[in-house]
């Protein structure tokens, strides 16, 4: 498969898979169309920084904190809490699948592997938070641009 | 006889009982609905201060809520037994706090407005929930494997449908915590061997990775890490508890599976 046929597979299955999570979480109908370009651009990031060999962490960290950037740009737009466009955003990056996987090998007794997938867990999970904590950083100096522009304005 | 003194000092701690009463139905919606803690104790301090409590205290756990107010000697707990994640819930109250901080609804109609949001929020109807299922099993398959297994494509999605309704089923059934969660994945895991078995899947792996999506924990793991870093340690410690458990009893379904099948 060719890295054209490649990206729009991604591209086209990240935003598909967001809108159809953000369903099964009951989100407002008129920011069903916002959470899916969250996701993708979350997704995207992370993937193509993971294919270039960036590494896990650096990817993740990069790819929740451009999906937590776009969730500030929609909740300012359509005036709805930024968690509506974070969560169903986060699905394609979260370690689900991981933490099932570490279970099960738990589960068939293969300790090492077990080990392995839980710490891959824990290192995922906090990398996409990491990512989350420079948004919420990043919106803060914004508004706080915002205060001290306005206030040298008069 | 009631002196007017007396008549105007019920009226206010009616008052403080109705704002009381609001912030602690505001609180215990959003905590239910899945919402982060600093937004929970933002908006019950805002709705407190909109109605004239200037000195409200909130300490929220995923469990329970407590709302007092600083020198009297009034103070109340909520309880909370489901947490789920309904987003629509979370903004609806986000909007209702905004409309009763610009004054266009009283005290009471937001108590109600409240009250009305618990009980009738709409949902998706299954049909779609089952169909959005179906897409979230076979598109995050694709992504995760990472290998184009287009072979597994629609088998991994019916199965993860096929696990959803089984979930939802089972936890209208009982209330017995993580046995939904236990009986869907072994019954996802006996499926998929099935399927497998009768050719009309290839690679067993994908498959079950796609159709556990729908069931994974993955969305609450990493909110309790957010909450964490945000200085939740309860919040974040308990949720992330939950998460786990939820993980174990997925695991521990499929595992099961395989060890009575295989």
């Amino acid at each position: 498969m060719t890295i054209w046929m490649e990206l729009i597979v991604q591209t086209t299955f990240s935003y598909v898979g967001t809108i159809a999570f953000a369903i099964m979480i009951n989100i407002p109908r008129r920011a069903l169309n916002a959470c899916g370009w969250c996701g993708l651009a979350g997704w995207l990031t992370f993937w193509s920084l993971y294919r270039i060999g960036s590494g896990r962490m650096v990817a993740n960290v990069m790819g929740s904190l451009v999906l937590g950037l776009m969730g500030l740009y929609f909740a300012r737009k359509k005036k709805m809490p930024a968690i509506l466009f974070n969560i169903p955003g986060i699905v394609p990056l979260v370690p689900g699948a991981t933490a099932y996987q570490a279970v099960y090998e738990m589960v068939l007794g293969s300790v090492s592997k077990a080990a392995i997938y839980t710490f891959r867990v824990l290192l995922v999970a906090g990398a996409i938070a990491v990512g989350f904590m420079l948004t919420s950083l990043f919106s803060e100096i914004t508004t706080k641009i915002r205060q001290y522009r306005t206030s040298i304005k008069p | 006889m009631r002196d007017a003194q007396t008549i105007v000092a019920e009226m206010a701690s009616e008052r403080i009982q109705l704002v009381i009463d609001t912030c602690l139905l505001a609180g215990r919606i959003m905590i239910e609905s899945g919402s982060e803690m600093y937004r929970v104790e933002d908006t019950i301090t805002r709705i407190a201060h909109n109605a004239g409590v200037e000195n409200s205290v909130i300490y929220t756990t995923p469990t329970g809520l407590f709302f007092s107010v600083k020198g009297s000697a009034v103070s109340e707990l909520r309880q909370i037994n489901s947490r789920t994640i309904n987003l629509e819930k979370v903004q609806r109250v986000n909007t209702l706090s905004r409309k009763f901080a610009e004054k266009q609804i009283s005290l009471r109609e937001l108590h109600d407005a409240l009250e009305d949001v618990d009980q009738n929020t709409p949902l998706f109807p299954l049909w779609l929930q089952f169909l959005a299922s179906v897409v979230v099993s076979s598109t995050m398959m694709i992504l995760f494997s990472g290998v184009y297994d287009w072979n597994d494509l629609i088998i991994s999605g019916v199965i993860g449908g096929l696990g959803f309704l089984a979930n939802y089923y089972i936890n209208i059934w009982t209330r017995v915590k993580f046995l939904s969660e236990l009986v869907a994945a072994f019954l996802v895991g006996f499926i998929a061997y099935l399927a497998v078995q009768l050719h009309l899947g290839q690679n067993i792996n994908n498959v079950l990775i796609g159709a556990i999506m729908p069931l994974v924990p993955g969305v609450p793991l990493t909110n309790a890490l957010r909450d964490m870093f945000a200085g939740h340690l309860m919040t974040g410690t308990l949720r992330a508890l939950e998460a786990g458990m939820t993980a174990c009893a997925i695991g521990a379904g499929i595992g099961l599976a395989f060890r009575i099948f295989f």
